[in-house]
């Protein structure tokens, strides 16, 4: 959709909440997601993690599906590429388990220690938590348009 | 010390809500409070990965379980009140409690683990990967198989919810079955 | 001993509902309830009294960091326990809105019976 149709449908009134909801939403979106990539990215420092920061931005999706409709929500971030991203998150984890076969360990930290308390450093943990957090911030998304779109399909059909 | 048996029995008190209220929202919203106090004890226990994660999860737990009940009915009316699964549940509530008495008496006291481990990991997590919250260096470094088979478990999960939630056939959703629904916008 | 024991009476209480109810929703409620007592327990077990949280600070000593730090395997186990616990209360929401459609009611006894 273009970004023209976008702004056309937020600044209607008929469809998604009332409009304090909508501008609250636009500003908190955006720094739920930087507090999200904070959280994932300094996984190795401070407390967090992928699984965390992964949450975090499956909330912020779905605020977004929440305060306007499903429309904008599916425009942004639909829920083929919703389930692609979850899946290549897993593949990106499991090869570089692989990676580590070459000493003879599966999922061997191969990459050198770095000096600490330094963003680059500790070797693969910052990846890994990176391509958890991308895991788990889709599939949770995902789950939601499922639970919410998908699942009431069925009943209209029948009707 | 205190402080957590006053959070403890606030916990208390809001499950029991949550099991015997009749109104829906309530219910779930009980269930809300329980996990704020969960998260709250988490971080007096000196936790803060856990506390992060908890009011997260709590949140989207939230969500999903409003999203399942308070849209259909909101009221849990028992037809029949049925006496033998109360009486049953209540005695087998004594009888834990009686051997969870009798059994902690062989733990070690509350406030002196037993570290074996732990102290290991301590002393040389810095040391061996270079990461500076031990927490992750366990989950990623020490035992990153347990975190591969986790990342199986969610994926496994939410694929089955896919399958059950799947429209029959494999046609694509376009927009005229999401305009049939009529979900409110 | 007391805190352990109040866990406990949160998690016979999340069975008594699990089994005592009738309710599908009710069930799902006895099962979180659940999930929570036990992992408070497990974080209960390890820690350390005046205990401080596992992450080092820049300037830290390693000895006394090693001697009073809380134990950080239990929160290993229950990190990955709590997003275990979302994705299986999807899974639960899942089924209970497929049989809510089908048989219109949330009571167990009820679609016991099989009507088809």
């Amino acid at each position: 959709m273009k970004k023209a149709e976008i702004e056309k449908l937020v600044h209607d009134e008929s469809i998604g909440m009332t409009l304090i909801v909508k501008t609250v939403a636009r500003i908190m979106i955006a720094m739920i997601l930087l507090y999200g990539f904070y959280i994932v990215l300094y996984g190795h420092l401070t407390p967090g993690g992928g699984f965390a920061g992964g949450v975090i931005l499956a909330i912020a999706y779905t605020l977004m599906m929440l305060a306007f409709s499903r429309h904008i929500a599916l425009a942004k971030l639909n829920d083929f590429w919703a389930s692609m991203f979850d899946n290549l998150g897993m593949l990106a984890f499991v090869i570089l388990g692989y990676i580590g076969l070459n000493v003879g360990i599966f999922l061997y930290n191969f990459l050198g220690k770095g000096t600490p308390f330094s963003i680059v450093s500790a070797g693969f943990i910052p990846l890994a938590n990176i391509f958890i957090g991308v895991k788990v911030g889709a599939c949770l998304y995902a789950v939601f348009i499922g639970l919410s779109i998908y699942g009431r399909l069925v009943l209209r059909e029948e009707e | 010390m205190f402080f957590f048996k006053i959070i403890m029995v606030f916990m208390i008190i809001g499950t029991i809500i949550a099991i015997e209220t009749r109104n829906m929202l309530s219910a779930v919203i009980a269930v809300g409070a329980v996990g704020f106090g969960v998260s709250l004890m988490f971080l007096y226990l000196q936790a803060p990965d856990i506390a992060i994660t908890q009011v997260i999860v709590e949140v989207l737990s939230l969500i999903i379980l409003i999203r399942t009940t308070t849209y259909v009915d909101n009221e849990a009316i028992e037809k029949r009140i049925d006496n033998l699964a109360n009486i049953i549940g209540l005695v087998f509530l004594g009888l834990f409690l009686a051997f969870c008495y009798w059994s902690f008496a062989e733990l070690t006291p509350f406030g002196s683990p037993l570290m074996r481990v732990g102290e290991y990991y301590l002393a040389s997590g810095l040391g061996d990967t270079g990461a500076a919250n031990m927490v992750a260096a366990v989950i990623l470094d020490y035992r990153a198989y347990d975190t591969l088979g986790e990342a199986i478990v969610i994926f496994t999960s939410i694929l089955g919810a896919f399958v059950i939630l799947r429209t029959r056939g494999r046609k694509k959703i376009t927009e005229e079955d999401l305009e049939k629904v009529g979900i409110p916008e | 001993m007391t805190v352990f024991m109040l866990d406990m009476i949160i998690f016979g209480l999340g069975i008594y509902c699990l089994i005592a109810k009738r309710h599908l929703i009710k069930k799902i409620i006895g099962m979180v309830i659940i999930e929570y007592s036990v992992n408070l327990f497990l974080i209960l077990l390890g820690y350390r009294m005046q205990g401080i949280a596992p992450i080092l600070s820049p300037g830290q000593d390693i000895v006394e960091f090693a001697k009073k730090g809380v134990d950080p395997l239990p929160q290993a186990l229950v990190l990955t326990s709590i997003v275990i616990g979302l994705g299986t209360l999807a899974l639960m929401s899942a089924y209970t809105i497929k049989l809510y459609e089908k048989y219109k009611t949330f009571d167990m006894s009820e679609i016991r019976k099989l009507r088809g």
